[in-house]
């Protein structure tokens, strides 16, 4: 099979870069707002905890 | 416990992730046959062969945490299926974009390497049903490992298979005499292969690390809960 020419090439290409890279931002992201959500959690135990 | 080493593994991750990026364009030449749609397999053939081994290093994990009845052994194994999964989606949606490049088809059922794959990604697929659906968590636990270990001894058996059968169309650049790959292909592949790798490795640190830092902060608020039980 022919190879294909570069500007149609390169949106395949792009492509799956692209997929590639959103699988990571989107991972690191969700992980990113899990821990987001442990700091404030932790945060307002230790703010109860001086309270009492 | 498990962000040691975290930062300098980060910074060696992008690092190698943005000198790999660099070689596949600028310096790994265009595939005679294929052209430039060929850069497709820099991206592909690493997270799959990194995703396979996350499978097996999940099994191997597995096995750890039956012999020592460690329940730390059991969340690794249950993070590298986790993040293999995840990278075993991208090798599906890359090799479908790559198919409809190459063969002008965004999926080719009597291709065996292509459907091998997806009948591994379904099978770790049913590791979540089946480890959510148990409560008791030893129980979950151990019937996650035993599925880990199954389902990990299937991967290399799977790919051998494949690896048996007469492929004559899908795109296979890589054989145990080092396939026909130029020298400069070759490096760019091994440090896109790296990449993957010690991308691997960072985001299975960092999820352990988040479940780590969660369950700490589960047992901080029960033993709370009891002390102002007692108190009150």
């Amino acid at each position: 099979m022919p190879a294909l020419p570069l500007d149609e090439a390169g949106k395949y290409v792009a492509g799956a870069y692209v997929v590639f890279l959103t699988l990571v931002v989107v991972y690191v992201a969700i992980l990113g707002a899990k821990i987001a959500r442990i700091e404030r959690e932790v945060s307002a135990l230790v703010a109860e905890e001086d309270e009492t | 416990m498990y962000s040691k080493g975290f930062v300098p593994l980060a910074i060696a991750t992008v690092v190698t992730l943005a000198t790999a990026m660099g070689l596949v364009f600028f310096y790994a030449p265009l595939d005679a046959d294929q052209g430039f749609v060929q850069k497709i397999f820099y991206v592909h053939v690493p997270m799959a062969i990194v995703s396979l081994c996350g499978f097996v290093a999940g099994g191997v994990m597995a096995i750890k945490h039956l012999r020592s009845g460690d329940s730390s052994w059991d969340m690794r194994s249950y993070v590298a299926i986790h993040i293999s999964i995840i990278l075993g989606v991208g090798v599906l949606a890359t090799g479908a974009i790559w198919a409809k490049a190459s063969w002008g088809h965004w999926w080719v059922w009597d291709e065996p390497v292509l459907v091998s794959f997806l009948v591994v990604v379904l099978l770790y697929c049913v590791y979540y049903p089946l480890r959510f659906s148990i409560e008791d968590r030893e129980r979950q636990a151990r019937y996650s490992s035993v599925f880990a270990i199954a389902a990990g001894a299937f991967v290399p058996l799977n790919f051998a298979a494949v690896r048996m059968a007469e492929a004559y169309t899908h795109p296979r650049v890589l054989s145990q005499t080092g396939g026909s790959m130029p020298g400069e292909m070759r490096l760019t592949f091994l440090i896109s292969l790296l990449a993957m790798a010690l991308l691997f490795v960072t985001l299975w640190k960092l999820e352990l690390t988040s479940k780590h830092a969660s369950m700490q902060l589960k047992r901080l608020k029960r033993k709370l809960a009891e002390r102002e039980v007692v108190t009150t």
